[in-house]
């Protein structure tokens, strides 16, 4: 190595690991905050963490989690996925009709039919943002009202209960393994799969590209429309999923399952450090979000505040959430232009 | 100049759909163009008409407020917890209620101008922010006792027509708007800012100032949108409009108007509210289930963002075509 080139050498690695720092103190930063929840709650009010109260907390998160991890793939490509809502009501209604048509399914078919099914239906949403070149917030927009349409054209008002679901489908909706609850350990494997792709996949760094700067990553020679279809696939089979823990879960289903969650799973991107931009952020980041809007909308009455204090607290924690991140990501930048200036 | 075209056809074509589709309910749907018709699809249309507004000037500088219903909802409560509370002037009542708004949507302007938050981050904030205070306010109550000549004086009609006077208060605005937009310099640099912010700024935009009243008008609309819905319905509550800002968005984009900003006009956007409002209203009458309409919302949103795209690609290739057929026409005899 040449004098002349391990200053700007050792210059972009410490820019690289500063970057990188920065992006572990996001993480850290939501990480801290759950805890300090936590901690005050449970100071307030010790009853807030016996094993009932973390279960319930972790089932709570569980389906917010794994919509929140869909979405963070897709605004990691600067794009926005509203129809998820509408494809977890879907899928769920659909979990449901499986069952009552034919009871005898085994239970994996049926998370596997749910898979796919909110797949196809990111498949729509995909194939018209990466084939058309339509924006997606538009075409997701129509297509959260498409897909709850069906959902209320198939359901015409009537409710599948629990009764028409096999009991031992319904178990894995409260049931536990190890401590912990089933729903919390399928929102693990998927935050935990999606997190490595991500990460060591090619094809995962350059959704990454594609987010921070999409007409660079064109010109690198990134096939950004297929990544794009793909995130959308991939987000579509995630709230596909969900919905089939959603009727798990709760057991009775109508056409209004999941109604108006989409900006909740927004905003559990948005808080867990997830640029609105794309480009940056973690899936760890967007599920520890959602576990920390779950935790706050638990823990306010534990620690006696008006129960209808929850929306106004999570809409400060938002502004919060971005506020952080824009003067982390102008820290960051700033030093990297002053490292930058004092080489050259 | 192609692309003014092209925004021009695309009003022409809502316009056209809104006409087209009216008259083939009124013949097909009975009841659908009778006065009472037009009386319940003006009473809709009026708050998502107040609200689409602003929110048109702001999608066409590239940004977005999400948080409109919320403003909407909180200045309802706001504004029933004071009449319970013992004011009882309407004059101020509405002060109050308009200030608030103003106060709400300077807040998000702030955010987003002052701290260079992105809008669509910062009023999911907000959205949920504000209906929270909503909520913090009213909890699940509603105030629902308002002096009977209020709630009638709201929805009163024009003097020998069926449609509520407050049509005349948003062709008013509508034209301030419109004047605005498409007559001023503050118009032409919100297209400019929306095409290319950086460019705008260098070009003497005030990107920031300007983005920061769009946000307070924004918040006063929804506020007076809140008012009327309050007497409308004599009914203060927390989730008074609750989604409404998707049903704007919605009617906004449907419009016309290109959700990353420079393109659109306020003609295409009230006639897609109008179209959304007899399309419902009509299917209702048909007995046809709201959640078709649901559909057909959805439909045509993409739709109106596939269909430009669609026609732009055939005409490029057409366009291709054209050039290569007449870079070979001196050597080759056309054969049709």
């Amino acid at each position: 190595m040449t004098a002349v080139a391990s200053p700007s050498a050792t210059a972009t690695g410490r820019g690289a690991r500063l970057a990188r720092r920065a992006f572990v103190v996001r993480e850290l930063g939501i990480g801290l905050a759950l805890v300090l929840l936590v901690t005050v709650t449970y100071l307030a009010n010790p009853r807030f963490l016996t094993a009932q109260n973390i279960k319930d907390l972790l089932l709570g998160s569980a389906i917010l989690a794994i919509l929140a991890v869909g979405q963070a793939i897709v605004v990691i490509t600067r794009n926005v996925d509203l129809s998820v809502g509408s494809i977890l009501g879907l899928s769920a209604f659909a979990t449901g009709s499986v069952f009552v048509a034919s009871p005898g399914l085994p239970i994996p078919v049926v998370v596997l039919l749910g898979l796919a099914f909110g797949a196809v239906l990111g498949t729509v949403n995909g194939g018209l943002i990466a084939a058309a070149r339509v924006p997606a917030l538009v075409v997701t927009l129509g297509t959260l009202y498409v897909f709850r349409g069906v959902d209320y054209m198939w359901a015409q008002g009537r409710q599948i209960n629990a009764a028409d679901m096999p009991s031992g489908f319904l178990r894995m909706g409260s049931a536990a393994m190890a401590g912990l609850p089933v729903l919390a350990l399928f929102a693990v494997v998927v935050l935990v799969a999606v997190g490595y792709y991500l990460r060591h996949f090619r094809s995962g760094r350059e959704l990454y590209a594609i987010g921070s700067e999409p007409a660079a990553a064109r010109l690198y020679g990134i096939p950004t429309g297929r990544r794009v279809f793909a995130a959308f696939v991939a987000s579509g089979a995630l709230a596909g999923l969900a919905g089939v823990l959603h009727a798990a879960r709760f057991g009775t289903l109508d056409a209004n399952a999941g109604l108006g969650s989409e900006l909740n799973v927004v905003a559990a991107v948005v808080v867990g450090g997830v640029a609105i931009f794309g480009g940056s952020g973690s899936v760890y980041g967007a599920a520890l979000g959602a576990v920390l809007l779950t935790t706050i909308r638990a823990a306010l009455p534990v620690l006696g505040i008006n129960p209808f204090w929850q929306d106004a607290a999570v809409g400060v924690l938002i502004l919060a959430a971005i506020g952080l991140d824009r003067a982390l990501s102008a820290r960051v930048g700033r030093s990297l232009r002053e490292r930058k200036s004092s080489h050259g | 100049m192609a692309r003014l075209r092209a925004v021009g056809s695309w009003d022409a074509v809502v316009v056209i759909a809104l006409v087209a589709v009216s008259i083939i309910g009124a013949l097909a749907i009975e009841g659908v163009g009778d006065p009472r018709f037009w009386r319940f699809v003006t009473l809709e249309a009026i708050p998502i008409a107040l609200i689409a507004l602003p929110m048109t000037l702001i999608v066409i500088t590239g940004e977005i407020d999400l948080s409109v219903a919320s403003v909407l909802g909180l200045t309802c409560t706001v504004m029933g917890q004071l009449w319970v509370s013992g004011v009882t002037s309407l004059p101020l009542l509405i002060a109050i209620s308009l200030l608030l708004g103003a106060a709400l949507g300077a807040v998000n302007g702030l955010f987003i101008t002052g701290f260079g938050l992105p809008s669509l981050a910062v009023t999911i904030g907000t959205l949920a922010l504000y209906r929270g205070l909503a909520y913090v306010v009213l909890g699940d109550r509603a105030v629902a006792n308002y002096p009977p000549e209020w709630t009638t004086a709201a929805i009163k009609p024009i003097p020998g027509t069926t449609i509520a006077w407050m049509i005349l208060v948003v062709a008013a605005l509508a034209v301030l708007f419109g004047l605005v937009l498409h007559a001023t310099p503050i118009g032409r640099g919100l297209y400019a800012m929306g095409n290319n912010a950086e460019a705008a700024h260098f070009a003497g935009v005030k990107v920031g100032l300007t983005k920061f009243w769009l946000f307070v008008a924004s918040g006063v609309m929804s506020a007076l949108a809140g008012l009327f819905w309050t007497l409308r319905f004599a009914s203060a509550r927390a989730d008074n409009g609750i989604g409404l800002e998707l049903a704007v968005v919605a009617a906004v984009l449907l419009g016309g108007v290109s959700i990353f900003g420079g393109r659109g006009a306020l003609l295409g956007v009230f006639a897609a509210v109008a179209l959304l409002g007899v399309m419902r209203n009509g299917l209702q009458l048909a007995y046809v289930p709201a959640n078709t309409l649901t559909v057909i919302t959805g439909s045509l949103l993409i739709a109106s963002v596939v269909g430009p795209n669609v026609v732009g690609v055939l005409r490029e290739r057409l366009r291709s075509r054209r050039r290569r057929r007449r870079s070979t026409a001196p050597t080759v005899t056309p054969t049709t």
